[in-house]
């Protein structure tokens, strides 16, 4: 009797020892698992570094030194002179800047439309376009371009901007369910205050609506910056290359070997915009906002 | 009278807004999706290099295209990496996410992390992979070399050229991750303090809470990734050339090279509908396959 009493009050005390201890275990191996990963991760970064800092001759010792000594700071002033990058970097800027432009403005003018104001056909042309998300970009690829070298704007920047003033379905998708969130009542107060319907798009739901502008707008930063393709369909002049694409000229021809010291500074001066702005506004993509919509 | 009167005209009004509101969307879709779409449709029955003016031809192209061993060869290299690279980023980036959902000290930190490689696609990326890979001198050998093996002659013998770009897309999960975690936070917890007072273990749990309820997110990461997978470009233009000797001639760098090389634009058109078909038949399954084990939370209520 007294024994039975004594495992019955001391068993859920061990039950509870034995369950802290293994969070405890669970807890240690999730932390080995993502110091782990994260080495995963950043062992490309630092062997890119690694190579971008080395000697000429010692970029291919083997086995490779992982701390360059001393350290080739020079490297980094050597691959922006060998390549003028800094003009590169400006081709890239004025396409990036004005591509956010356009995304920003024809997204929430159209998806302002879409969520707010009741027109016949309204749905069906939401549906085409949501439905335009799954056609491969191959497919308009080419009748795009001869689109655009018909009207002589190859070797231009613009088919690589004016697209992009023309709305991109998932952009529009997403400041759509971010419209609709937003109550009618401001709406409803600014049209009794004898506001328009174009008023309370510019004055109400554009500053309302500024955390998905940025998500938009860092999203389309990324894009932008990163595309080759479309720079290099439509980009032929030397001195017109994006950076990405200068970059891609830069390894040189598939047979004779790059100088890869310097490769690897340009590569790292080539993301390092998108890396800062990630660090920056790292918020918007841990906190997985963007992907609010997904579910729905 | 009168006020039916005006209803019509503010009704009307608003509808006038409404399309001068979508006109970007509008005019986008007609001049970039519609438009083209019905172009390409008519290009790939025609014989069209830019100089002279396209000259119909029937089915020739599609004809040639079954009979065009590179064009075989090119699917082969894109299906052979999309079934690999989509269910295995698919699993990846799941076990990164449940991982990366865990309430611990810290945790931000890593996700900032795992994210990070994702933010920088494309040529950067590429470079540095083929240097990573690089068979005489590069880090990957080298690491196999540690552990007393001889690593493989990457992107030189024909069966190692793939599994690098597969590799590298591994590294860049970080989209599809963040969609996951997204899914996992937005699974109610009294889901799981309930299974627990039922007495469900851990892995019922997964099997029976967690896995259903992210079923949407998955089945989105899965079409997203067939759609990428299938349309694979920057990698195989920079860092193989699609070589050795066509190892890696995925299919949309051989319609690049088809519309831009050698100006056989109603070949390529051909190419792009065979791929687009493809592309088609391949979300058509998922979707079809979905009522199967896509579980929307939705349905459950009404079917109470």
């Amino acid at each position: 009797m007294n024994t039975s009493t004594a495992t019955r009050s001391e068993a859920p005390v061990r039950r509870q020892m034995s369950r802290s201890q293994s969070e405890l275990l669970s807890k240690v191996f999730s932390y080995v698992l993502l110091v782990l990963g994260s080495i995963v991760i950043l062992v490309p970064f630092a062997w890119m570094i690694s190579t971008s800092l080395k000697k000429k001759a010692d970029v291919y010792v083997f086995p490779p030194q992982w701390i360059p000594s001393p350290p080739q700071w020079h490297n980094y002033k050597e691959a922006f002179t060998t390549f003028p990058f800094a003009h590169y970097t400006w081709n890239s800027i004025i396409i990036v800047v004005l591509v956010m432009a356009g995304t920003l403005f024809s997204c929430s003018f159209s998806a302002y439309g879409f969520s707010r104001l009741q027109a016949p056909g309204r749905n069906l042309i939401f549906m085409v376009l949501l439905a335009t998300m799954m056609l491969p970009s191959a497919v308009t690829m080419v009748p795009i371009y001869l689109f655009f070298n018909k009207l002589g704007w190859v070797n231009t920047f613009k088919p690589l901007i004016i697209p992009a003033w023309f709305g991109t379905a998932f952009y529009i998708f997403m400041m759509r369910q971010f419209f609709m969130g937003i109550p009618y009542e401001l709406e409803d107060s600014a049209r009794i205050d004898g506001c328009t319907t174009y008023g309370i798009w510019a004055k109400i739901m554009v500053p309302l609506s500024k955390p998905v502008l940025v998500t938009v707008g860092v999203f389309t930063f990324m894009g932008t910056w990163n595309d080759f393709m479309t720079p290099l369909i439509y980009l032929t002049d030397e001195d017109k290359r994006t950076l990405a694409l200068a970059l891609s000229y830069f390894q040189g021809s598939a047979r004779s070997a790059p100088d890869l010291h310097l490769l690897m500074a340009a590569s790292l001066y080539a993301i390092a915009p998108c890396v800062t702005l990630y660090f920056l506004c790292q918020r918007i993509f841990v906190k997985g906002m963007v992907f609010t919509g997904v579910k729905g | 009278m009168n006020t039916k009167k005006k209803w019509w005209t503010r009704s009307r009004r608003e509808a006038l807004d409404g399309y001068v509101f979508m006109s970007p969307a509008i005019l986008g879709l007609l001049f970039f999706m519609l438009g083209p779409i019905a172009a390409s449709a008519y290009f790939s029955f025609t014989e069209y290099d830019i100089l002279s003016s396209p000259k119909w031809v029937g089915l020739d192209n599609y004809i040639e295209l079954f009979h065009d061993s590179l064009f075989w060869q090119s699917l082969k290299v894109t299906l052979t990496y999309s079934v690999v690279s989509v269910p295995l980023n698919l699993v990846v980036s799941l076990l990164l996410a449940l991982l990366l959902n865990k309430n611990i000290k810290g945790i931000f930190v890593f996700r900032t992390i795992f994210y990070l490689p994702a933010v920088m696609s494309g040529v950067a990326v590429a470079l540095l992979w083929k240097w990573i890979f690089n068979p005489d001198f590069g880090l990957i050998n080298w690491a196999i070399g540690l552990i007393g093996f001889e690593g493989p002659k990457w992107f030189i013998e024909e069966n190692w050229a793939l599994p690098p770009i597969i590799i590298m897309g591994l590294w860049g999960v970080g989209g599809s991750m963040l969609v996951y975690l997204a899914g996992l936070q937005g699974i109610p917890t009294d889901l799981y303090e309930a299974a627990e007072i039922d007495g469900a273990n851990k892995r019922k749990q997964f099997r029976h809470i967690t896995i259903p309820m992210l079923s949407p997110v998955i089945f989105f990461n899965l079409i997203t990734g067939i759609i990428g997978a299938l349309q694979v470009f920057t990698e195989g233009f920079i860092m193989t050339a699609g070589g050795p000797n066509n190892a890696t001639l995925f299919s949309v760098l051989y319609l690049y090279r088809n519309a831009f090389d050698y100006l056989n634009m109603g070949y390529a058109s051909a190419l792009a509908w065979v791929l687009f078909l493809i592309i088609l038949a391949f979300t058509l399954i998922v979707f079809k396959s979905s009522p199967m084990w896509v579980f929307y939370e939705g349905n459950r209520r009404s079917a109470k």
